[in-house]
């Protein structure tokens, strides 16, 4: 491996480790046992089995938001919509669960395939948009976003709120809609399994398949492509349709792997989750599954102090913005790559 | 005090590993031209950005004047008198040629820019220097040979005492290197300091002093121009004695297979860049055109290729016109081209060599199967192309952007021409590419010709021009103006007075380009 790739994975590692050392930074100025908080934070995520299975439940959703930014990404689109996706995926997969009546397996599978195609459906308009006419991604998907915010909860408010519950939630799921639990003892659902199986799939897209082929050109070099004889309206298009599909299915599977009805109120934030994901990933999908896993390690253990002492989960935003930070900032430690640099070449 | 300036030891490693300059030593006396030569990616440009303040060195000392210096930026070294003329012009285009030189420094008259003030100032300067330009012309108007001049009046409006021009001939016409040489012998007279950096020998004998030679990032050594003849300075920037001369067996032209007829086309700028172009490439046949830069050439192969869309006349590939193909039709056909500026246009920085010399035809049986990729038979691919073209890297995995120029051109070169193309166009096949390469590039072509492809040569490298085709057109302000049936007798300075517009073959002459 080249030094520069190894760089990379470094700096990756350091950035991760600097926002642990900030978490401890933050504890010991906030709590009034440090030492006993901070082991709270790192370790109690995997004392039992029921919090090793809050790590897995939490990474899923975070899986599936960082393989649609990986897709993005690679096509150097900076398109943030996904947020959006979860939540109206969530409504129209929903809806499928709460009305009509089917066998199991048969049932989860139509509501993830409907959460799917919303998903797609909504990445049309930014995707036509940025392909045929330039428009921003980034600017027509952050619009897109409180759209569908708007339009989903007028449609949980009008068409599927139980109006027996006194919080804003829609009626309940039918028991055949749910995804199985596979794990007895944790809430780990199928969900889980389909989510490793996507990093695969979308790993072999990415990098094996002539799709992901022109997706990567495209995202390298526009006018080399277009120069190559790729159609890059066409690779966009396609780009923003596989994003739609898998955030849509993250969306809908969040919904009935976890929860008995729909449950949001605003925009679940795993669309901006799944920026940061995919940067620490360097948009590898296999390696967005181990991220995933990192950042919910993180969730986990703050929520686990949270409970158990003074720390505010909040402090779990703190953490994320660091990282992305970090990773983001092509500089950071720059010069010390230089110096490890000019070392090999002599 | 021996030498104005010294530069000791000096070693530049960049973020990509890539060690441009080792322990290299330059110096310079007072009032001399010093060439600086050597093929490129010998180091030249990396040890003049570090002279400039562009980069700084990893190693070794800068002393000027006998005070060693430390620059942090290109301003630091325009204040100690060291000015540069860059081969890609820095121009502001909308600007007059005084607003221009005045830039950063701008004669004050209140809060406004005192523009009269300003125009006296570049008049003086130029007669003092004896650099002629209109102050008040808009730059976007001018020939390449002024905005060089404006380049060097802006050096010497701040002062610089040395000046470093990289490769300034590169752009211009015979006539027009001999009116910058007098210039260059008379800022000489006035005790400037020239480098000049170049890679066309007889010039470098001609003008100047002294020479350094570069060689893969080192100095060779410095010599007095007198003590060495042509071949001796060949030798020493090649390492070796190579002979570059092209076989060229009669031509055997066969059917058409470019045909231009009655190409207009007008640019957004509202002008019209090229004014009723026709000519027909046949197979088996080298197509020159020369011309100095920005004549039309670009615009024309843009037209060809479908970067730009063509309006007025038509252009046939193969029989078919491109008004009803896209790129990806053009491409399905045997179809080359070797594109101007291989960075923007030609490959993906980042991905592999691999990925890169498949880009024209990833997705035919050869390489896919079912929707995959077949790495196999890439790598082995890019392998056989590495041994072909000598294409000095780490293996097919290296990416394309840590090569050196010469060897990124190789890569685009192995990817058009290694599937037997029936069209090639050629467009500065081997701009800033060192004599090795250059002769590589220049035997496939010769190749492919010899196999009946029909190669169109776009070059503003007369040397090349000639060398390789075997009918040659000149363009000048968007039309052909002068027709050659073969060019024996032909040289570069007959060709300069069509290239400069000076003048032109009739009609007649000019429609036989057609080929019909």
């Amino acid at each position: 491996m080249s030094r520069e790739r190894s760089f990379t994975i470094i700096r990756t590692a350091v950035s991760m480790a600097v926002a642990v050392l900030v978490a401890f930074l933050i504890i010991v100025l906030v709590s009034d046992q440090p030492l006993e908080s901070i082991k709270i934070f790192l370790l109690r995520p995997f004392s039992t089995k029921r919090y090793i299975g809050n790590i897995v439940e939490t990474a899923v959703p975070l899986i599936f938001s960082g393989l649609a930014m990986a897709i993005m990404f690679k096509a150097n689109l900076f398109n943030l919509g996904a947020e959006g996706i979860y939540f109206i995926a969530g409504i129209t997969g929903s809806m499928v669960a709460i009305w009509p009546k089917l066998p199991p397996v048969v049932f989860p599978f139509l509501c993830i395939l409907v959460g799917a195609a919303t998903g797609m459906a909504v990445m049309v308009i930014p995707g036509v948009l940025k392909a045929k006419y330039g428009a921003s991604e980034l600017v027509t998907s952050l619009m897109m976003n409180n759209i569908l915010l708007g339009v989903g909860l007028y449609i949980l408010n009008n068409v599927m709120r139980d109006p027996d519950v006194a919080s804003l939630v829609s009626y309940k799921y039918r028991t055949n809609s749910l995804l199985a639990n596979i794990v007895p003892g944790t809430r780990i659902h199928v969900g889980f399994i389909i989510a490793i199986v996507f990093a695969v799939l979308v790993y072999i897209f990415l990098f094996k398949s002539k799709w992901g082929y022109e997706i990567r050109m495209v995202g390298d070099n526009g006018t080399f492509a277009s120069y190559s004889g790729i159609n890059v309206a066409k690779v966009i298009l396609t780009v923003h349709l596989a994003a739609g599909a898998i955030a849509g299915m993250g969306g809908i599977i969040e919904c009935i792997g976890m929860h008995k009805r729909f449950e949001w109120s605003a925009l679940p934030g795993y669309g901006f989750d799944g920026a940061m994901i995919a940067m620490l990933a360097g948009n590898n999908p296999i390696g967005v599954i181990g991220a995933a896993f990192f950042v919910s390690w993180l969730r986990v253990g703050a929520d686990l102090v949270n409970r158990s002492s003074d720390i505010p989960t909040e402090m779990i935003s703190i953490l994320q913005s660091i990282i992305i930070l970090l990773i983001s900032a092509e500089r950071f430690l720059h010069k010390y790559k230089q110096s490890w640099i000019e070392k090999e070449v002599k | 005090m021996e030498y104005i300036l010294e530069m000791k030891n000096i070693s530049k490693i960049y973020g990509n590993g890539i060690a441009a300059n080792r322990d290299v030593n330059f110096n310079l006396k007072k009032g001399e031209i010093h060439a600086l030569v050597g093929e490129n990616g010998a180091g030249k440009s990396t040890l003049m950005k570090i002279l400039f303040g562009m980069e700084p060195p990893s190693q070794g000392e800068i002393i000027l004047k006998g005070e060693p210096v430390r620059f942090s930026s290109s301003k630091d070294a325009i204040a100690h008198g060291i000015g540069m003329v860059h081969q890609h012009f820095m121009l502001v285009e909308s600007f007059t040629a005084a607003q221009n030189i005045i830039l950063g420094m701008e004669p004050k008259k209140g809060a406004f820019v005192n523009e009269a003030e300003a125009v006296r100032f570049i008049k003086d300067l130029s007669k003092k220097y004896n650099l002629e330009v209109d102050a008040e012309a808009v730059t976007r108007t001018l020939p390449v040979g002024v905005k060089q001049k404006i380049e060097i009046l802006k050096a010497l409006a701040r002062g610089a005492e040395i000046l470093i021009l990289d490769e300034p001939t590169a752009v211009l016409a015979p006539q027009e290197t001999d009116i910058l040489f007098e210039e260059l012998i008379h800022l000489k007279e006035q005790g400037h300091t020239i480098v000049f950096i170049s890679h066309k020998i007889p010039e470098i004998k001609k003008i100047s002093d002294r020479i350094t030679v570069m060689r893969s990032s080192r100095t060779v050594g410095c010599y007095e121009t007198k003590d060495v003849s042509e071949k001796e300075i060949s030798n020493l920037i090649m390492g070796c004695e190579m002979d570059t001369s092209i076989e060229k067996s009669s031509p055997k032209p066969g059917d058409i297979k470019i045909r231009v007829s009655g190409v207009s086309y007008t640019d957004k700028n509202k002008v019209k860049v090229l004014k009723d172009v026709s000519f027909g490439v046949r197979s088996g046949m080298i197509f020159g055109i020369a011309g100095v830069q920005g004549n039309g050439q670009v615009e024309l192969v843009d037209l060809m290729t479908k970067r730009r869309s063509l309006r007025e006349g038509d252009i046939l590939l193969g029989g078919k016109s491109v008004k009803d193909m896209s790129v990806r039709d053009i491409r399905k056909m045997q179809f080359g081209y070797i594109p101007e500026d291989r960075i923007e246009q030609g490959m993906a920085a980042h991905e592999s060599i691999g990925e890169n010399i498949i880009s024209n035809r990833y997705d035919t049986k050869e390489f896919c199967k079912n929707g995959l990729l077949d790495y196999k038979e890439i790598k082995k691919f890019a392998e056989e192309n590495i041994r072909e073209y000598e294409i000095r890297c780490s293996g097919s995995d290296q990416n394309v952007g840590m090569l050196s120029g010469g060897n990124m051109q190789k890569v685009v070169v192995g990817r058009e021409c290694s599937h037997e193309p029936e069209i090639l166009i050629a467009e500065q096949p081997t701009r800033g590419v060192d004599i090795g390469a250059a002769y590589i590039i220049h035997k496939k072509i010769m190749e492919l010709r010899d196999e009946g492809c029909a190669v169109l040569l776009v070059s503003a490298d007369l040397n090349e021009a000639l060398k390789l085709s075997d009918v040659l057109a000149v363009m000048y302000d968007g039309e052909i103006v002068a027709y050659f049936d073969n060019t024996e007798g032909l040289n570069e300075e007959k060709l300069g007075l069509y290239m400069l517009g000076l003048d032109r073959h009739d009609k007649e002459t000019v429609r036989r380009a057609e080929n019909e």
